[in-house]
């Protein structure tokens, strides 16, 4: 059960039961739509950019505890950033839950998703709603999905 | 050749008729992955629906077939040719009396279930189905009983109609009935449900539809390892199903057809095998099954079908359902009585799976705790999102049973779901 601690940790549960920015925020100019369909994951993330930042993000859909957890404190951390700042914390966080060196790089809270690396099945509920927001941001019509 | 009967006890009819219950133990040591460990846990595999283990005879006859008896078939002259081309009729006549078919023609060699499916949709779908006509299924279907339907109704601009279930699971008879019109050219329809297990009233759909000339396609891919399967006293006019989900290989698979359809369906796929003759001007077709059978085709996948037959009916299919039965029985009455938990698929009469849902859990959280705990099972949507959405939820978690399970592996999903509620708590 320890392995599973690791995975499902204390930050990751709270988040999965009470997602922050659970919600299409006011004004929206960006959105995409994430889909997994090994699981049926299915998330939208929706933008207020002004400009190459990041104003406002939102996100709903269903998913796992994990793509869930994932995407609330992602919405968290971006909000306010510029488009490749965000990019450049996609790439790191990526790095940290496939175990690619991502240790090192400074992701702040999302560090908690470092258990995921040893379940490499659950890479893709992690990395589901940062691939939605690429394709957001890219301004891409077409869903995007993990497969 | 005779890779396994050899091995296994000769019965008049083919098959074992004592009634003695089946040995669970002694079946599990014909299993050799059943003793490897998952996570340092012992394997407790429940996810037979996906796909069946496969017995130590089936592994032998296919490594036995490539050690001793390789060589293409209906090729040469020579001795291993022809030990190879008999091989591959005998699977072929295996499979025709476990199915009882009429005839050995009437068994085409697939790559399983889906291949059976589009063979017939785009064979006798696009000869039968034109602009207006319509294309009955059920909102019970897997997606390759749904998807080959959708490409041919899109390219002869038909329409396919969805006969709807009801909060059991089961298909509500009535309204099928009335699905059924002058422009319906095909029914297609699952014997069991792989998402809810449920087991359709074949005998009324297929009377219902041949009371008005329409033919009926049985994806049997989820009944074939746990109900008896004669397809004349069904009087379906195609049967699918596919070898690794009765404990065969994957890769090959069976398509069922009345001779009489086979023989006015245009051919599938063009090749070497499925021909007569070949001239640049003129090409004739070879007669059933070859005709459906281009190219060279998985010899030693068919051996290993023949094999798991020879396997199922050596252990007597009464017993492995009977076995099956109290299982699901058991797995019910034990997962029933976890708190928050609800099962998705409570049909009268059901096979093989079981469905459910935890409290706001997701599926694919449940998957991983249980595997952590050598329990592997199915979570998603199982290729059936048109059932999840009738249902109201994006995916379950599904455990799935065969003649190896016990009921200790039964309490010990039952203690793993447990723990799921204890890291969720």
């Amino acid at each position: 059960m320890a392995d599973l601690r690791e995975l499902y940790q204390e930050v990751i549960l709270e988040h999965s039961k009470t997602p922050r920015n659970f919600k299409q925020p006011p004004a929206v100019n960006r959105s995409a739509e994430g889909y997994n369909p090994l699981c049926g994951d299915h998330f939208t993330v929706y933008l207020d950019m002004e400009g190459d930042s990041i104003r406002d993000i939102g996100f709903k859909g269903s998913g796992c505890a994990i793509s869930k957890a994932s995407a609330s404190m992602m919405t968290q951390i971006v909000k306010g950033k510029s488009k490749q700042e965000a990019s450049a914390l996609f790439e790191d966080f990526h790095k940290l839950v496939t175990g690619t060196d991502g240790k090192n790089a400074d992701l702040g809270k999302l560090a908690v998703f470092s258990g995921v690396s040893e379940f490499p099945t659950r890479v893709k509920c992690a990395t589901l709603a940062w691939h939605t927001l690429q394709a957001a941001l890219a301004g891409q019509h077409d869903a995007v999905s993990t497969e | 050749m005779t890779v396994l009967a050899d091995k296994l006890p000769e019965t008049s009819a083919g098959e074992s008729t004592t009634s003695d219950a089946l040995d669970v133990e002694k079946v599990r040591r014909d299993f050799p992955i059943l003793s490897r460990m998952v996570h340092g846990k012992k394997l407790v595999y429940l996810d037979n629906a996906a796909t069946s283990q496969k017995p130590r005879a089936v592994i032998d006859a296919i490594s036995g077939y490539y050690e001793n008896d390789n060589s293409n078939i209906h090729r040469g002259v020579h001795f291993l040719s022809g030990l190879a081309t008999e091989a591959h009729d005998h699977a072929r006549t295996t499979v025709q009396k476990f199915i009882n078919a009429a005839d050995s023609r009437e068994v085409v060699f697939t790559r399983g279930t889906t291949e059976a499916i589009n063979l017939v949709a785009q064979t006798y779908g696009r000869a039968h189905v034109g602009a207006g006509d319509e294309v009955l299924i059920t909102a019970m279907e897997h997606h390759s009983n749904i998807v080959p339907w959708q490409i041919l109704c899109e390219e002869k601009k038909a329409r396919l109609r969805v006969a709807p279930i009801d909060d059991r699971g089961e298909l509500l008879l009535d309204e099928f009935e009335k699905l059924l019109t002058p422009r319906t050219k095909i029914v297609a329809v699952t014997h069991v449900s792989n998402a809810l297990g449920t087991v359709n009233p074949l005998a009324a759909i297929i009377k219902m539809a041949h009371s008005r000339n329409i033919p009926v396609l049985v994806d049997g891919a989820q009944a074939i390892p746990h109900l008896r399967v004669d397809v004349q006293a069904l009087d379906c006019d195609f049967y699918t199903f596919s070898s690794h989900k009765v404990y065969g290989p994957m890769g090959i698979g069976v398509l069922y057809g009345k001779a009489s359809l086979l023989e006015s369906m245009p051919p599938y796929q063009g090749g070497g095998d499925m021909i007569s003759s070949v001239t640049f001007e003129k090409t004739t077709y070879n007669k059933l099954p070859y005709k459906f059978e281009a190219g060279t085709p998985d010899v030693a996948g068919a051996i290993g079908l023949g094999a798991a037959i020879d396997y199922v009916n050596h252990l007597g299919r009464e017993n492995v359902a009977a076995h099956e039965h109290e299982l699901l029985t058991y797995a019910t009455h034990t997962l029933s009585a976890i708190s928050g938990l609800r099962l998705i698929g409570t049909a009268r009469e059901k096979t093989g799976a079981l469905s459910f849902v935890l409290e706001d859990i997701h599926p694919h959280d449940i998957g991983t705790i249980l595997d952590q705990q050598g329990i592997a099972i199915r979570t998603g949507h199982h290729c059936a999102q048109p059932v999840m959405e009738r249902f109201g939820i994006p995916a379950t978690a599904r455990a799935s049973f065969a003649v190896y399970n016990t009921k200790e592996e039964i309490d010990a999903l039952a203690a793993g779901i447990q723990k799921v509620r204890e890291v969720f708590a």
